[in-house]
């Protein structure tokens, strides 16, 4: 809400700076965005009559004019197409300095001297508005200053108001807060009845009472719409941010300013019978005052007449029933609408309006027939016309009820912390405009007043007074409450260590976005389904990701694109699965290398990461974990068909390692080796807690061999079936070397292994070792079809 | 046995000479050896008379020492030159950098989570994950956010269905935290939340870490010192902290907290919101069957991202979702 500080001082003028007025109000949780001066800086202006217009003998859009500053008269050269004889208008003599540090000096304009400048808003830093000079009233005073004319010392205060202080959308409840803030009375207008001279009244019938629980309507005859609102309230709506429309638009905008309720003028005339508040029929359609047709939907609360709607209702008129220069009666509306009935319709119709941002908040439920009574005296100020009899339609049992809340003295020093003084409690409340009655248990009754909606149990009565009494001035104090120990798994490992664990190993973590391009997900998941957003923020954002390669892949692009050749990343977060009914949300740890395996100096090379460096690091991580897991040959959409694990724990799938396809690769326009993984987080985190084993005191033994085999059969399967075979006290076994090679012809490949025997309570002799080593070798010659490389 | 004397002589003279350990060995044979040069004068003992010999035998073996002692002394020079012409040759430029594998890095949202979790761990705080997709119950509704409210046109809520979305705070995890055990709690709730707005200074998806206390006898005062502790921690600064009034549907009173963050023009302190926070709701006590009136609680929230920028000077929210290597790097 944007509002004139010198507005606000009509109302309370405490004796501090605008500084410190923003300061406080912000403090009292009515927190200032911003303000601006109400006008440019400016010198040597001021109210200037136009004596006399000639043409410029040399241009056609040039005037020349005789200029009055009150004592002399001087010549001034203008382009304005609006300049006219007896016109008052703002007048930078020479001498004057304009906004912008804009000097105005003796001139002339195509050969005719000037001396000054005529001005227009804009040039003035109070509008945007340049089409042609500011008019002042006839009554200005010719050669007074502007800026003291148009009281401009003035800035216009722009507060960021939370949704529940509705009655804080208005100078009247923002000087009710500084009144509380400086213990100060709070001017007000008087507000009285007006008068009716004639018995015409509007019919209006109330279909909706639930969501319009009062009504009021009033009919002002015979009124001149081409009379203009004074200037000081074109100037009052123009600093709280409302441009000029003209006097019957003005008076409902600067009423509702005033005292927080939006009002709407019709045009009686094009009222046909009546005026009903009703809902919506499905089809109907409006024009609105914006010029947009709308088609209404149900649930929509409008005010129609007999035959269409004209308004919806605390949104915005239609343009049909609007007022024109040409009205000649008006209908006034002044009205309380349920917030309930008319939350998010606005924005339903793409709508945010002064008066929607308003009643979706709530509107003072008694202040309807004040603002009418304002609003006529006002108007009938500046377009005359005869008021008739005000009509109220209310349904009593759909006005909220006013609320009574019990303020206990114990619960209040509890929650905030300290001991506040009673009679500080009871000033606080009451200059807040509740109606406070002590009771006998050590407490407060207090009777909510119809603008505070917001006020509804104990603990908003002690925010008022903790706010009020200040935040800053309540104590700081510890916690007191014991700390219990929790128990902790040792098994367990955090996922901080495993994320340690990758940046110890060279890859740098990111954070992508969860959700992703369906383009991308498709070519990495093909076989599911992204969960897809209603509404997305932009299409390569618009599914959930199924894996966290997505984003990862976007990553490396990313990063491929601005010359970084070697990137190793890894994320955690959740993947987001739709199960039928259920959506499955688990967290995930996945991880991309490209590029060279270690960062390129004279003593790295510049060999490629590959398969089994990315593999290691996966080995060692689950060491870390104390996890055993089995990499087994698999296919997966996205990988290489031949470069693809399955990563197997306990039988149970924990994830995938593998190089991307390099047809996807393609397609995603990556460069290089890419290897990838990406693991179920719950599945590999709980690991064992060691159990101390006596350590041997017997020799261990060794025995080496080489064997040549089919390439196709794994290296797992030649150690399950040499451990079938080696007995219990085989400690360990190694494949030291891995060979392919034409000698060995095609389709076989070499491995040499070393097996290491130990007996936990006794030397083993010779002969055993010897006739295990020969019964693993005999196995994998019988079951695997390997022979014994000489 | 006067040529012992220039035995001794020669074989000085040879020790000496010897440029290696080999010929000093050569030397040693050639004297000392069995069949050695001195070791053969005892055989001249036998000529000697029963008086003459041990004077004789004695002045042989001083001769022995004498070579011997030469030979000992010439062998360790001999080793030392050896080594140090070892150690010259090993010689490396030790300014080449080393070899293996790089560091990686937390990214800094992480590395802010770990601090801010560090600080709430130590004073007793547990750490709490929920899902990410939420339903309007835990999001809104059992916030004291019911279908109207003006609050939620402030969320920008990612939808699914009408009442299934993506959680716009961390907040539902203190709901589901409280549905599911016993007061008192003390937690946090770190995680990504998202909010569908997307510009300079917002990013749909960013990090939040909602905070939650409920105790018997809990205050506004505790709040405070909690919040202040906790902001003069992170920025190992002794920085002003105010608390202005606000509003949260699921806490009343309400307050953001604003740091001292430089100085305005005129001197007057610059204050900058970093967080928001109050006292539990007591509808929110009712909607996870809390008794209001047996036990208070405070609850706080903070923007991750917000305050690793501040931290880091970060300026630009959207790098940290663009996960450029070269920004990452800057923080490990």
């Amino acid at each position: 809400m944007k509002f004139s500080e010198q507005w606000l001082r009509e109302w309370v003028n405490p004796q501090i700076d605008t500084q410190e007025l923003m300061d406080q109000i912000t403090m009292a949780g009515l927190e200032v965005d911003g303000f601006e001066p109400v006008a440019g800086q400016f010198s040597g202006v001021i109210v200037g009559e136009v004596q006399s217009v000639q043409p410029h003998p040399d241009a056609d859009k040039l005037r020349v004019c005789q200029v009055s500053d009150g004592s002399s008269e001087v010549q001034v050269v203008c382009g304005a197409p609006n300049v006219r004889e007896g016109m008052k208008v703002p007048f930078a003599v020479v001498g004057a300095v304009l906004p912008g540090n804009f000097k105005i000096k003796k001139a002339k304009l195509r050969g005719q001297p000037s001396e000054g400048m005529l001005c227009s808003e804009s040039e003035l830093g109070l509008s945007e508005n340049h089409d042609g000079l500011m008019e002042l009233p006839a009554d200005a005073p010719v050669g007074q200053g502007v800026a003291d004319y148009l009281k401009l010392n003035d800035v216009t205060i722009d507060v960021d108001l939370t949704p529940n202080r509705a009655d804080c959308l208005s100078i009247k409840g923002i000087a009710r807060e500084v009144g509380v803030l400086n213990s100060m009375l709070v001017n007000s207008p008087a507000i009285e009845p007006v008068e009716s001279v004639h018995s015409e009244v509007p019919d209006i019938r109330v279909e909706a009472p639930a969501g319009c629980p009062r009504y009021l309507g009033r009919i002002l005859r015979n009124v001149n719409l081409q009379a203009e609102s004074p200037l000081w309230m074109q100037e009052k709506l123009r600093r709280s941010g409302i441009r000029s429309i003209d006097a019957a638009v003005d008076v409902t905008n600067y009423v509702m300013l005033e005292l927080g309720q939006p009002m709407h003028a019709f045009d009686r005339d094009e009222i046909q019978g009546g005026i009903v508040v009703r809902m919506a029929r499905i089809g109907e359609k409006l024009v609105l005052l914006d010029g947009q047709e709308v088609e209404l939907t149900q649930g929509t609360l409008v005010i129609a007449d007999h035959d269409k709607p004209i308004a919806i209702a605390g949104v915005m008129g239609g343009e049909h029933s609007g007022v024109s220069p040409k009205t000649r009666d008006l209908v006034l509306e002044s009205a309380y609408f349920d917030p309930i009935t008319l939350a998010g319709k606005a924005r339903h119709y793409g709508l945010h309006t002064d008066a929607s941002h308003r009643f979706e908040r709530g509107v003072d439920y008694k202040l309807a027939r004040d603002a009418m009574e304002r609003a006529t005296k006002l108007l009938m100020e500046i377009v005359g016309g005869e008021p008739g009899e005000v009509v109220e339609v209310a349904s009593d049992g759909d006005i909220p009820e006013d609320r009574v809340v019990d303020l206990r003295v114990r619960r209040l020093n509890d929650v905030l912390g300290m001991e506040i003084d009673r009679t500080t409690v009871e000033e606080i409340l009451t200059r807040l405009g509740l109606r406070v009655e002590k009771l006998l248990k050590d407490g407060w009754r207090v009777s909510v007043p119809s603008f505070r909606p917001d006020i509804s149990i104990e603990e908003d009565l002690i925010e008022e007074v903790g706010r009020i009494y200040g935040y800053n001035n309540l104590p700081v104090t510890e916690p007191t409450g014991s700390l219990g120990l929790r128990p902790e798994q040792e098994a367990v490992r955090p996922v901080s260590a495993i994320r340690n664990f990758f940046v110890d190993n060279g890859y740098q973590e990111a954070v992508t976005y969860s959700f992703v391009d369906p383009k991308v997900q498709q070519l990495v998941d093909p076989e599911r389904q992204g969960i897809p957003l209603a509404n997305p923020i932009s299409s390569d954002l618009s599914v959930m990701r199924t894996s966290l390669w997505s984003g990862l892949l976007k990553t490396v692009a990313y990063n491929q694109n601005r010359q970084q050749p070697r990137i190793r990343l890894f994320e955690t977060g959740l993947r987001f699965l739709q199960e039928g009914e259920r959506i499955d949300q688990q967290p995930m740890l996945a991880g991309v290398v490209v590029g060279n395996q270690y960062p390129e100096n004279w003593a790295n090379g510049r060999r490629t990461a590959d398969f089994f460096d990315v593999k290691g690091d996966l080995e060692r991580l689950f060491r870390l974990l104390g996890i055993e897991v089995h990499f087994v040959g698999s296919k997966h959409p996205a990988l290489h068909p031949g470069q693809t694990a399955e990563l197997m724990r306990d039988g149970e799938h924990v994830g995938w390692l593998g190089t991307l396809h390099p047809q996807v690769q393609k397609n995603l326009e990556l460069n290089g080796t890419i290897l990838m993984f990406e693991l179920f987080l719950n599945s590999i985190v709980t690991g064992y807690v060691p159990n101390f084993k006596e350590i041997s005191k017997f020799p261990e033994v060794r025995r080496d061999l080489a064997i040549i085999i089919g390439s196709e059969v794994a290296f797992a399967d030649v150690e399950l079936v040499a451990r079938k075979h080696a007995g219990e006290q085989l400690t360990a076994l190694r494949a030291f070397d891995v060979y392919e090679g034409e000698s060995l012809g095609e389709g076989n490949r070499s491995l040499a292994l070393s097996l290491f025997w130990q007996h936990p309570e006794r030397t083993l002799n010779e002969d055993e070792v010897h006739s295990l080593f020969n019964g693993v070798i005999d196995a994998l010659k019988e079951e695997l079809g390997a022979t014994l490389r000489s | 046995m006067e040529n012992l004397e220039q035995l001794v002589q020669d074989g000085l003279a040879a020790v000496d000479s010897a440029g290696s350990l080999q010929a000093l060995d050569q030397i040693r044979v050639e004297y000392l050896g069995k069949k050695g040069a001195i070791t053969q004068q005892a055989k001249t003992l036998g000529k000697l008379s029963a008086e003459e010999r041990p004077a004789a035998g004695q002045k042989i073996n001083e001769a022995k020492g004498q070579v011997e002692e030469a030979i000992n002394a010439r062998r360790s020079d001999l080793e030392r030159a050896a080594i140090e012409q070892k150690l010259a040759s090993e010689s490396i430029d030790v300014t080449l950098p080393g070899r293996g594998q790089d560091l990686g890095g937390l990214h800094p949202v992480t590395r802010t989570l770990q601090r801010i979790e560090h600080f709430f761990a130590r004073a007793g705080y547990t750490v709490e994950q929920g899902p990410e997709i939420e339903d309007d119950y835990h999001n809104f509704e059992a916030l004291n956010i019911p279908g109207h409210h003006p609050a939620r046109a402030m969320h920008d809520t990612f939808y699914f269905n009408p009442g299934t979305l993506l959680r716009t705070h961390t907040s539902p995890v203190q709901i589901r935290t409280m549905e599911a055990g016993k007061p008192p709690f003390r937690m946090i709730c770190p995680g990504r939340v998202y909010r569908c707005d997307s510009d300079m200074t917002h990013t749909p998806m960013f990090h939040q870490v909602e905070g939650l206390l409920v105790e018997k006898n809990v205050s506004f005062a505790d709040l405070k010192s909690t919040v202040e502790e906790f902001l003069r921690v992170f920025f190992e600064r002794d920085l002003q902290v105010r608390f202005r009034p606000s509003y949260f549907p699921f806490t009343e009173p309400s307050a953001e907290v604003d740091i001292e963050w430089g100085r305005e023009a005129d001197g007057s302190i610059k204050w900058l919101e970093v967080m928001g926070c109050g006292m539990v709701h007591p509808k929110v006590f009712e909607y996870c069957g809390i008794d209001a009136e047996e036990y208070r609680g405070f609850a706080f929230g903070l923007g991750v991202e917000r305050l690793a920028m501040l931290r880091y000077g970060v300026n630009d929210l959207r790098m940290f979702f663009e996960n450029d290597l070269r920004f990452l790097r800057q923080f490990r």
